[in-house]
């Protein structure tokens, strides 16, 4: 059910994304004859894409369906939190379409009273599945930032309505104080957004690899250390802003920090290819793309974690080209590649090999010809959030539009794939990638059936799941 | 029913219910209603979804303690479980008020923040005592604190007598800590119109007092279920998370009291 509703919002915010590119394919106005309009496309393509695309897929359906399978319990705790969210993201997703600016997301401390108290006899935290691990990270940050963004709504909402002065200067408030809040819980909610693909990259790498995760208790430290650095790091957001300089000094050491266990987790994905025997199956071409798209956001990171450079490049198209590889990209590669691993374990079909590599190459190239250019359009100065520009920018915003024609009909292309799985797909076999997957949602049938473990798997004395 | 089958493991597969989809409605209904009211629309969607959100979730958590009063669905593992959900609640709630807090910070601590006001409280304002009601609320918190305390040894002891008694102190505690708090908003002489100080004051606090209903509605509920006798020695769950609440409000109301009433107040020369 998540994962439709994440595909209803893929279809919005997949669709703004494309006019906004439309707009920008040429100089001047021609589609949006209305700025503001192209403001509100910007912003409800953002907000659609993060709370109600990857969100969703990824901790409410991938995580919900799996944690338990992984982990040998027969269902989440609290099943009816559980489900209320998914009501709320529903009408969550409704209001914002009418526009009226709300935000909605799954709340997870559910995740954690599962993994902690739920696990099978035997299965140590140490012998957890990465994704698990992954997972209970996310919702340990969801836990912690929400809050926040929360108590930064209300007194938005009370300023605009019922006359406080939070943000107000004229009445002694200060505007940076929302920067500062809603950057709190910002940042955490793009490790938020990207360390549940951490978990399938993992898993995936390791299964089609055929070897066990390399350094698996470094894998595990380096989610938690990126998800504790995730909460001292948000002033970088705000170098702009006139901070003084030692306390940007101390953001950008914070920063670099991060570069240090993501670092950890692109050598140990390669080191577990290597010497491995691969199979380049959809599912692990999704992963070695993910991995290439995010070691190319972390370096424009790292360069970006400088507040000398920051300050040339801020609200420039260079910083959408890095976000948009490290964060929104990489975790759409992430969904991809669960998709075509898991699919078989969710409806006992298979997909189709050869279109899935199809559209794994048709997406692959559309995504980088569209925000490659766009690193070179911010070194230029093109700034953000602008529906129209100079002609110097002409060249390399044609050719990112031209990507995004090629991304949106990759995404048609794999919608079509889903249709054929489930029309006539192959059945799968409870385990269709032999030696490699040695996770226990492979132990069961395809598809799982309801409250999958009602004999509880005893999982002592096995090796490490990974 | 769950219970009918043998079961081979220690958890509590629920049966569908409706509330979730329910509440969920009556949140829509609340949001829609309160923006209307917000763009000078009458105020009473807003009220019917509030309604109905309380209608919702009386029966969720009635539901709840007609499975725990069965006997088979709450296993030590699930009250475990249970347990573990309200502390990771409160901890959420924790993270609220940080915001709160950090907003109060911000504005009165040149310190840490560049836009803060170099005088707190800011001209012209004036802050309540506080060493008067303030005061006197923090004793009473922290004696409502004692008596929830009792309750529990009570109730560790099968004495449901003393746990009633314990939990009603408790609820009067807290009705008159209410009542203090709106008398002294009625006679307060800054608004929460009236600039960044009468902002923080009154969110910060006003949410704390929120919570504090919260709490003794909480503990109402636990005061009749101690008379009906729900709770056992050994397990009671509804009792605990009820106690950890009332203390978690407690603590909040510690810190509101002395960063705001008393080192914020204490810049005042007025």
């Amino acid at each position: 059910m998540y994962i439709v509703l994440s595909m209803v919002g893929a279809i919005l915010g997949g669709g703004m994304s494309f006019l906004i590119r439309l707009e920008l394919m040429d100089p001047g106005l021609q589609l949006l004859h209305d700025q503001q309009f192209y403001n509100v496309l910007v912003t409800a393509h953002g907000f659609l894409m993060v709370f109600f695309v990857v969100m969703p897929a990824m901790i409410g359906g991938f995580g919900n369906w799996f944690v338990p399978l992984m982990i040998g319990a027969p269902d989440m705790a609290f099943p009816r939190m559980n489900n209320i969210s998914f009501w709320l993201l529903a009408a969550a997703i409704l209001l914002m379409v009418i526009a009226a600016f709300t935000q909605g997301g799954p709340g997870t401390g559910w995740f954690i009273t599962t993994i902690f108290n739920m696990r099978a006899p035997g299965l140590t935290m140490h012998r957890m599945p990465l994704f698990v691990w992954a997972i209970l990270v996310t919702a340990f940050l969801l836990l912690l930032a929400i809050p926040v963004l929360a108590g930064a709504l209300t007194m938005l909402l009370t300023d605009r309505n019922f006359g406080t002065a939070f943000f107000k200067v004229a009445q002694g408030g200060d505007p940076i104080l929302w920067q500062h809040l809603f950057w709190f819980f910002g940042h955490p909610e793009v490790y938020i957004i990207i360390i549940p693909a951490f978990g399938i990259i993992s898993q995936v790498v390791s299964t089609f690899s055929k070897k066990p995760v390399f350094g698996y208790l470094g894998m595990a430290y380096a989610m938690v250390s990126i998800g504790f650095i995730g909460f001292i790091v948000w002033a970088h957001h705000m170098y702009t802003v006139g901070l003084n300089v030692d306390t940007r000094a101390y953001f950008i050491a914070a920063t670099m920090v991060i570069a240090v266990p993501t670092g950890i987790k692109i050598f140990s994905w390669l080191a577990t290819m290597w010497g491995g025997s691969i199979e380049f199956k959809t599912p692990m071409l999704f992963a070695i793309g993910f991995i290439w798209l995010f070691v190319m956001g972390g370096v424009t990171g790292v360069a970006l974690a400088n507040s000398g450079l920051d300050l040339a490049f801020h609200d420039t198209y260079f910083v959408v080209a890095h976000f948009h590889y490290v964060m929104a990209i990489a975790a759409v590669f992430g969904m991809f590649a669960a998709f075509y691993y898991w699919i078989g374990k969710m409806c006992g079909r298979q997909y189709s090999e050869v279109l899935g590599q199809i559209h794994f190459w048709l997406f692959f190239v559309g995504v980088n010809v569209l925000f490659f250019p766009q690193h070179f359009l911010g070194m230029a100065g093109m700034p953000r959030r602008i529906a129209d520009y100079p002609d110097v920018y002409h060249g390399w915003n044609y050719i990112s539009s031209i990507g995004s024609y090629i991304t949106t009909g990759a995404t048609l292309f794999f919608f079509f794939i889903v249709w054929r799985t489930f029309t006539a797909g192959e059945k799968a076999a409870a385990n269709p990638w032999g030696e490699g997957a040695t996770t226990l949602e492979w132990s069961v049938a395809s598809p799982a059936p309801f409250h999958t473990h009602e004999d509880l798997p005893d999982m002592t004395g096995t090796q490490p799941a990974e | 029913m769950a219970s009918e089958t043998v079961r081979k493991h220690p958890f509590h597969m629920v049966q569908p219910s409706p509330w979730p989809a329910v509440g969920t409605a009556a949140a829509l209904t609340m949001v829609f209603g309160g923006v209307w009211f917000m763009k000078e629309g009458p105020i009473y969607l807003f009220l019917v979804g509030v309604a109905l959100l309380f209608y919702a979730s009386f029966c969720w958590w009635r539901d709840v303690v007609a499975e725990a009063r069965s006997g088979v669905d709450h296993t030590d593992v699930v009250r475990h479980g249970l347990r573990m959900g309200m502390v990771l609640f409160i901890a959420s709630e924790v993270m609220f008020f940080f915001a709160f807090f950090w907003a109060f910070f911000n504005s009165s601590l040149p310190l840490i923040a560049r836009g803060a006001n170099e005088v707190w409280p800011p001209a012209g304002v004036v802050p309540l005592e506080t060493w008067s009601i303030p005061f006197l609320n923090t004793l009473i918190l922290l004696t409502s604190g004692a008596t929830v305390t009792y309750a529990h040894h009570a109730l560790r002891q099968g004495n449901h007598a003393r746990t009633a008694h314990g939990l009603l102190a408790t609820i009067v505690l807290g009705a008159t800590f209410t009542g203090f708090q709106a008398y002294e908003y009625v006679h307060a002489s800054s608004k929460i119109t009236a600039g960044i100080y009468g902002s923080t004051f009154y969110l910060a606090t006003g949410f704390h007092g929120f919570h504090v209903l919260v709490g003794t509605c909480f503990l109402i509920v636990c005061w009749f279920r101690a008379r009906a006798r729900h709770f056992t020695p050994q397990a009671h769950v509804g009792f605990e998370a009820a106690a950890w609440y009332w203390h978690f409000v407690d603590v909040v109301w510690l810190f509101l009291f002395t960063c705001i009433y008393w080192w914020g107040n204490s810049g005042y020369t007025g």
